[in-house]
């Protein structure tokens, strides 16, 4: 039997979602914003919401997003999605948008734009990716970054004294009212992939019903940035960045 | 016709008001207006002036170097303006307050004692209108009528029940001017 | 009315989408005027506060990209923090109107009239080679019809334009006519119109990216060949001007915004003393009128360029004249603004 015996449709439990194209992605191997990617292009196809979508791309490793999945993106300068989508959205209520944020992007250089759209209740989908560090531009420190993590602008590991604490930007959006659902979750394992594509889901959901700000942190790994091997990276982040980031919903009006 | 004013005094006296009341006024009439205020910090308690201009043809610019009517509601500004009137013009002054009059001799000066009125009417806001009613009895450039169209132009409509008020102050200060 | 309140009057008349703002002296009259109008409730245009200038020039972005008639205005260290925006909407194509009521610098400044940002507003602004259609008001009638050519224009070029004026002219009452009430488009007529528009892909299209980043330094340069073809073209197409005197003048003047007018006072003074001096008011600050300026240069004996700056249009008056004439300049600084008298003086000073 050779493979084209196998691979015919009536043979076919999975496919590549249809809004994600064929573009090589540029991410490196055991990277989680391909994984994210995916559940996006489905989430967005199974909603029947591609001529309604419209995404926001950050500056960081995700700056290309809008390479991989075929809906209208306008790419955001550094930090400024959320204020780029509030306007998309309140021009235009009938839509899906959401932005798509690395840490440095969204809780560093943009972080005045992302507690002011959640404090407004912009009816937007948050989709903020934390793997603690600058993937883009090298390996430097993030502002979540971990107490004693080693990057390349923190080569003697995160020192408190002198960069402050890890910041949980996830947390303090829960208490602003703005926001109606805040959530933690991953895509480590097949079980964790599930539960973040429910979360996003409901996300999208709640722009639509336009109930306010909606949020899903995905806690990433960094393969090379952590300089581990993909296995490795996965297995440090549920030792270590589970403990400072745990998972579950923080908020769920 | 063209008609150069500045109005000068301390903030809150409401100069700006009644340079606003005066421009609108002379847009009843049809006539060219522009309105050139100081602003900022001066609006709240320090000195404020307005430069109006209305005029039968378009105006060039709106700031001047000197002026047809000077309208002095403190000592600051008689200081600063009162040689900036143009020889043969008028000076308008309210006494209250000052330590020395004005002193030019080529210019026609009126006084009204325009903060007494008010604090006898026991009604501070009416001090411009009063002061309003001066410049318009001895130049009549725009007519009551179109004062009081005027004010119902630039007045929210929740204010309309104080033009009648305002009517008053300008008869009153109609009485009270007289030549020095 | 105000200049200031005849743009907000102006934008909600022409059918504007969205103006996201922060306040800043002296022009926060725009938005104020426009929330006690709440245009939301009327022609459907989306008025925010922002919390920040980056803020609101980002949502102006966002807007934009959804083909939008959006805007924001503020003034000048507002303007500063905008830049990147700014520049992001040039390297986008994107097409927006900003208002700059400038005031003096540098720095917090003050919060009097200034034309100190000549430069930044010419010159692009921000980071990359860029220009903005920079249109100059000298009446509170212009601020009212410049809102309508700033973003006709902005339409037409794929370009963000400003509206550059100052204190003077954002503070001033004048008798203005406002423009007519024109409907706002719908979806359909934008996705006609503005087929590059972020409004969701619709089936059998190709999907709209609206982005300025390309990492191949060949496939940039080409993006940016194609800007300055655009340029070159808007330079062609849209210089705008004003010639006050200008063919019996011994002596011209040339000078922009509340400037210009305040230089027709200078003229009549002039005229009564015996003494010829024509105005030349750019209106687009950028495309500069050159030509215009070029032909006039070898008809007078001296020019003067008068500006609330330390001399910033003198160094484009000087390339227009190319050395056929004295090119002179006259400002005052940092919130000043000269009597027509000063003017005058500085005239008869350096040419007589």
């Amino acid at each position: 039997m050779e493979i084209k015996d196998i691979v015919r449709p009536e043979n076919l439990v999975y496919s590549k979602p249809r809004l994600l194209n064929d573009n090589p992605m540029h991410y490196c191997p055991g990277c989680s914003h391909g994984v994210v990617h995916k559940l996006i292009a489905e989430i967005i196809d199974e909603m029947g919401m591609e001529e309604n979508a419209i995404g926001i791309a950050p500056v960081g490793c995700a700056v290309f997003a809008y390479n991989y999945i075929d809906i209208d993106w306008q790419e955001a300068a550094h930090g400024r999605a959320p204020a780029i989508a509030t306007a998309i959205k309140r021009l235009n209520p009938s839509k899906l948008v959401f932005t798509y944020q690395g840490d440095g992007d969204l809780a560093a250089i943009g972080t005045a734009e992302t507690i002011h759209a959640c404090n407004r209740g912009e009816n937007i989908a948050i989709i903020f990716i934390n793997n603690a560090i600058y993937g883009m531009t090298g390996g430097q420190m993030a502002p979540t970054t971990l107490e004693g993590m080693v990057t390349s602008t923190c080569p003697y590991g995160r020192n408190v004294e002198l960069n402050g604490y890890p910041l949980k930007i996830t947390d303090l959006v829960t208490h602003l009212d703005g926001t109606c659902y805040v959530t933690r979750q991953s895509v480590h394992t097949a079980a964790a992939v599930k539960k973040t594509k429910k979360a996003i889901r409901q996300a999208f959901e709640n722009s639509l019903a336009r109930k306010g700000t909606s949020w899903v942190e995905v806690v990433s790994t960094c393969a090379s940035g952590w300089k581990m091997t993909p296995e490795k990276a996965n297995q440090w982040m549920v030792e270590n960045m589970f403990a400072k980031y745990p998972l579950g919903d923080l908020k769920n009006e | 016709m063209k008609e150069e004013i500045i109005i000068a005094g301390f903030g809150g006296q409401g100069v700006l008001s009644m340079g606003k009341i005066l421009a609108y006024s002379g847009l009843m009439e049809g006539k060219e207006v522009s309105w050139m205020p100081s602003y900022g910090p001066e609006q709240r308690g320090g000195t404020a002036n307005v430069t109006v201009i209305l005029s039968d043809e378009r105006i060039s610019s709106p700031v001047l170097n000197e002026y047809d009517i000077a309208i002095i509601l403190n000592q600051p500004s008689l200081e600063r303006f009162e040689s900036k009137v143009k020889a043969g013009g008028t000076l308008i002054y309210d006494n209250y307050g000052m330590h020395h009059a004005p002193t030019r001799t080529d210019i026609d000066i009126y006084r009204i004692d325009a903060m007494d009125a008010a604090i006898e009417m026991e009604n501070s806001k009416a001090f411009n209108m009063i002061v309003l009613g001066g410049l318009l009895k001895i130049k009549p450039i725009v007519s009551l009528e179109n004062v009081l169209n005027g004010l119902r132009k630039s007045l929210p409509k929740r204010h309309h029940g104080l033009i009648p008020m305002n009517e008053q102050a300008i008869l009153k200060g109609m009485e009270l001017i007289r030549k020095v | 009315m105000k200049g200031n309140e005849a743009i907000a009057h102006a934008a909600i008349r022409y059918g504007a989408d969205g103006y996201f703002g922060y306040p800043i002296t002296p022009q926060s009259e725009i938005m104020e005027t426009l929330m006690e109008e709440k245009p939301w409730e009327t022609t459907g245009m989306v008025v925010l506060q922002a919390e920040s200038e980056l803020a609101a020039i980002n949502m102006v972005y966002g807007g934009a990209g959804c083909g939008k008639a959006v805007m924001t205005s503020s003034s000048s260290p507002g303007v500063s923090l905008k830049q990147e925006g700014v520049s992001y909407l040039a390297g986008t194509e994107l097409p927006a109107l900003i208002v700059n009521v400038m005031r003096g610098g540098p720095g917090l400044g003050t919060i009097q009239p200034s034309q100190a940002d000549y430069f930044q507003a010419v010159k692009g602004g921000g980071h990359g080679d860029y220009k903005l259609i920079a249109l100059a008001p000298a009446s509170v009638q212009e601020m009212a019809d410049f809102v309508k050519l700033g973003f006709d224009l902005a339409f037409k070029y794929r370009n963000p334009a400003i509206i550059l004026a100052d204190g003077i002219i954002g503070q001033m009452m004048e008798k203005v006519v406002l423009p007519p009430f024109q409907p706002r488009l719908t979806e359909e007529q934008i996705r006609e119109a503005r087929p590059w528009a972020t409004l969701g892909k619709r089936a059998g299209h190709h999907n709209n990216i609206l982005t300025s980043l390309e990492l191949d330094p060949a496939r940039m340069e080409e993006n940016n060949l194609r800007f300055q073809a655009k340029y070159r073209e808007i330079e062609e197409h849209e210089v705008r001007y004003e010639e006050i005197h200008c063919a019996e003048a011994d002596y011209l003047l040339i000078a922009f915004g509340s400037m210009a007018r305040i230089c027709q006072k200078v003229q009549e003074v002039a005229a009564e003393q015996g003494l010829k001096l024509g105005l030349l008011r750019p209106i687009t600050l950028w495309p500069f009128p050159s030509k215009a300026i070029a032909s006039l240069a070898h008809k007078v004996k001296g020019i003067l360029v008068v500006e609330l700056n330390a001399g910033q249009m003198i160094e484009d008056v000087r390339l227009a004249v190319n050395g056929e004439v004295k090119v002179e300049h006259f400002g005052r600084l940092g919130g000043i603004v000269p009597t027509p008298d000063e003017v005058l003086t500085a005239v008869k000073k350096t040419f007589l």
